[in-house]
C-alpha cells in the first residue's frame, strides 16, 4: 500500500448563504499524516467530506497525485474513511462490515476471506470478527471500523474523531496504535480531530482551522513555537498561551497598568503581547497579586493579576503561591510572542 | 411480570369494563352468525348454517360471488399497502434527505392534503376518474385510496429516515455504493419496522375503506367485501343472521392475519424505535 499525494487547490464550500469553507490551498504529501484541528463549525469535517467526494466543492479542484477528483463519485476515488460513530451495519456481523468494500467490487471469496482476515489480525479483532458491532466492544468497534477502510488498500485513508468515543485509557493506546499502523502502510492520511492533544501527537503537520480557514499548516513543534497570529497562540497548548491586548513601542509593552521589556521590533501601536503560562516565573520585576492556585498533581497552574490583567502561570508543586499574597514575576523577552492590532505574528 | 401496584387495580379494572361494549359487540357479532335466534348474548336457537349459504351461493340479488368480493378486497388491500409502501418511502426519503427548491413547501402541503377529508373530495375525485376513464374500475380506487393514505405514510416514513445516522450512509458511499444503492441497501433495510408499521396500517385502512368502493364502482363484479356486506343491509328484510355472517367472513382474514403475524407484529410495537 502506497499512498499518493493530495493537493486541495482554492476549495470552497458554501450551503445556501453559510460559507462553511474559504478558497483553501493545502497539500498533503505521500504517505504523510495530517491533522485537521479546530473547534466545531471550524470547516475541517467540511473539508474531509470533499475529499472524500460525499460533497461537491462549490469552487476549487481536489487532487490525488496528478488526478483530478473533485467530480468523481466517492467509490471512484479510492478513499478509506472511519467516522466518528464507526457507522458499522448493525445487522452484519464485524466479518461482514469489514468484507463490505471487497464485495462491492466483486471480488472472489477467497480473496476477500483472506483480506478481511489479513487486516483483522493487523488490528487484534480476528477473534471477534463472527459477533456483531452490538457485541463488541467501543475499542473493537472501532478497529472494525478502521479494518473496513483499510481492506481495500486505499491510497487516501480519511479519519474524522475516530478516538472520539474512546474512553480516556484506551484512547491514548489507540492513537498510538493508529500512528505505527500509518507508518508501516504509508497511506496518506487526513485526521479530523478538535482535541490539540491528539493532533500534535498524532500527525506531521496540523492545520489549524477557524471560521472556514486555515489559520496555519506547519509541524506541531512549530504550530506550538511559533504560532503565526492569535488565534493560533491561544487555541494550541494546554493550559493556553495568556494573550494580553496593549501597546508595543521600541522595546517595550505597556498594557493597562504594568509594562515590560520584549524584543525590539519596528511595528509600534495596538497589539498582542503572548506568553505560555510554563514560560511565566517568579523573580522578575513585574509585580503581581495571587488570585488562586489549582493543583494539577505535576504542577500547579496560578492566577495572578497584573494591573487590570489575568495571567495564569505553570508552577513548580512546591513553590508556595498564598491567596493575596504578591509576587514578582518575570516575563523572559526571548520567549514572548508579539502580534500586530490584526492579530498577525510580529517577528 | 411483576404485579401491578394494589393502587392501579381499579385503574385495570375501569380499562376492561371500557372496553366490554366493543367485546360484548363482537360476541354478539359470533353469536348472531352461529345460531338461528340470539337473546342478548344467549343463544336461544339451534346452530344455523344456513347464515353462511352465502359463501357458496353464485350470485345473490344482483350481488357477485362472495369469493371475487373476497379476491378483490385482497387485491385491493395489498395493492394499496404495496404502492403506498414503495413511494411514500421514496418521497419520505428524498424529504428527508436531499435538498431541493420547495422542499418545506412541499411538506406543509402534504400535511395539508392530509387534513382534507376524503368525503369532501368525492364529487371531483368521481370527475376526475370519468376523464381518466379508470370510473368503476379497481385500479382507480386504488389509486384514489393511496393517494389519500399517502401523507401520514409519507410523515411516518420521513420520521424513520430522520432518525437513521447520516454516517452510515456516506460510509456506503465512500465503500464503494452508488447513491440509488445506498437508499435501496443501507437505508431501506434499517427502516425496515417502519415499512412494515406502515403497511400493516395501510392493509387495514383499505380492507376497512367502505365509502370509495362504494361511490366509485358500480358493477358488482369489482364489489370489495365493504360494499357487499352493505348490499344486505339495504334489503326490504334484513336478515340479521346472514347480515352477521357476512361479518365475520370479512372479519376473518384479518383476524387470520394478526393471528399469524402476531409475534412479528407485537415485535414491531414494542421495538419500532429502537432502529
Amino acid at each position: 500500500m502506497r499512498g499518493i499525494e493530495v493537493r486541495l487547490e482554492g476549495l470552497s464550500k458554501h450551503f445556501g448563504r453559510v460559507v462553511a469553507l474559504r478558497s483553501l490551498d493545502l497539500e498533503v504529501r505521500a504517505g504523510e499524516m495530517v491533522a485537521f484541528l479546530g473547534p466545531s463549525g471550524c470547516g475541517k469535517t467540511t473539508t474531509l467530506l470533499l475529499v472524500a467526494g460525499i460533497y461537491r466543492p462549490t469552487t476549487g479542484a481536489i487532487y490525488f497525485g496528478d488526478r483530478r477528483v473533485d467530480g468523481l463519485h466517492p467509490r471512484d476515488r479510492d478513499v478509506g474513511m472511519v467516522f466518528q460513530s464507526y457507522a458499522l451495519y448493525p445487522h452484519l456481523t464485524l466479518f461482514e462490515n469489514i468484507a463490505f468494500p471487497l464485495r462491492l467490487k466483486r471480488r472472489p471469496e477467497a480473496e476477500v476471506r483472506a483480506k478481511v482476515s489479513q487486516t483483522a489480525e493487523l488490528l487484534g479483532i480476528g477473534h471477534v470478527l463472527d459477533r456483531r458491532p452490538g457485541q463488541v466492544s467501543g475499542g473493537q468497534q472501532q478497529r472494525a471500523a478502521l479494518a473496513r477502510a483499510l481492506v481495500k488498500e486505499p491510497q487516501v485513508l480519511l479519519l474524522d474523531e475516530p478516538l472520539s468515543n474512546l474512553d480516556a485509557q484506551i484512547r491514548l493506546q489507540a492513537r498510538a496504535e493508529i500512528r505505527r499502523l500509518q507508518r508501516d502502510l504509508g497511506v496518506t492520511t487526513i485526521l479530523v480531530t478538535h482535541d490539540q492533544a491528539e493532533a500534535l501527537a498524532m500527525a506531521d503537520r496540523v492545520a489549524v482551522f477557524s471560521t472556514g480557514e486555515v489559520q496555519q499548516y506547519a509541524t506541531p513543534l512549530e504550530l506550538y513555537q511559533r504560532p503565526q497570529n492569535t488565534f493560533v497562540a491561544g487555541f494550541v497548548g494546554h493550559p493556553p498561551m495568556n494573550v494580553v491586548r496593549g501597546r508595543l513601542e521600541g522595546g517595550t509593552f505597556e498594557a493597562d497598568g504594568w509594562r515590560c521589556r520584549v524584543p525590539r521590533v519596528s511595528y509600534r501601536g495596538e497589539g498582542y503581547l503572548g506568553v505560555r503560562p510554563e514560560d511565566l516565573r517568579v523573580g522578575g520585576e513585574v509585580e503581581a497579586r495571587v488570585l488562586v492556585a489549582e493543583t494539577l498533581g505535576r504542577e500547579q497552574l496560578v492566577t495572578v493579576r497584573v494591573g487590570a490583567t489575568e495571567l495564569k502561570l505553570l508552577a513548580a508543586q512546591a513553590d508556595g503561591f498564598a491567596a493575596d499574597s504578591v509576587v514578582k514575576l518575570d516575563i523572559p523577552p526571548d520567549r514572548v510572542h508579539l502580534f500586530d492590532a490584526a492579530g498577525r505574528r510580529i517577528g | 411480570m411483576p404485579l401491578l401496584p394494589v393502587r392501579w387495580r381499579w385503574l385495570v379494572a375501569s380499562g376492561f369494563l371500557l372496553c366490554a361494549p366493543i367485546v360484548a359487540g363482537m360476541a354478539w357479532l359470533v353469536l348472531t352468525a352461529l345460531f338461528d335466534r340470539v337473546h342478548g348474548l344467549v343463544p336461544a336457537g339451534p346452530l344455523a348454517p344456513e347464515n353462511w349459504a352465502f359463501v357458496g351461493s353464485p350470485s345473490v340479488g344482483g350481488r357477485p360471488p362472495a369469493v371475487v368480493a373476497l379476491l378483490n378486497s385482497v387485491l385491493f388491500s395489498f395493492a394499496v399497502a404495496a404502492v403506498e409502501i414503495v413511494v411514500a418511502s421514496m418521497a419520505a426519503y428524498a424529504i428527508s434527505r436531499l435538498h431541493f427548491p420547495g422542499r418545506s413547501l412541499y411538506l406543509a402541503v402534504v400535511l395539508v392534503l392530509h387534513a382534507f377529508p376524503a368525503v369532501s373530495l368525492l364529487i371531483a375525485i368521481f370527475y376526475i376518474l370519468r376523464v381518466l376513464g379508470l370510473f368503476d374500475t379497481l385500479v382507480g380506487v386504488i389509486l384514489v385510496k393511496t393517494a389519500l393514505e399517502l401523507p401520514l405514510g409519507i410523515w411516518l416514513m420521513k420520521g424513520f429516515f430522520d432518525f437513521l445516522s447520516w454516517e452510515m450512509e456516506m460510509a456506503a458511499l465512500v465503500d464503494g455504493m452508488s447513491r440509488w444503492g445506498v437508499f435501496w441497501k443501507v437505508a431501506l433495510p434499517m427502516v425496515r419496522p417502519g415499512l412494515l408499521a406502515l403497511g400493516t396500517f395501510a392493509l387495514l385502512s383499505a380492507w376497512g375503506e367502505f365509502i370509495l368502493p362504494f361511490t366509485l364502482i358500480v358493477s358488482s363484479r369489482s364489489w370489495t367485501l365493504a360494499t357487499y356486506l352493505q348490499s344486505f343491509l339495504t334489503e326490504a328484510f334484513t336478515d340479521f343472521g346472514m347480515v352477521a355472517a357476512v361479518g365475520l367472513f370479512y372479519a376473518l382474514p384479518v383476524l387470520v392475519l394478526f393471528g399469524l403475524g402476531q409475534r412479528y407484529l407485537l415485535n414491531l410495537y414494542g421495538g419500532g424505535v429502537k432502529g
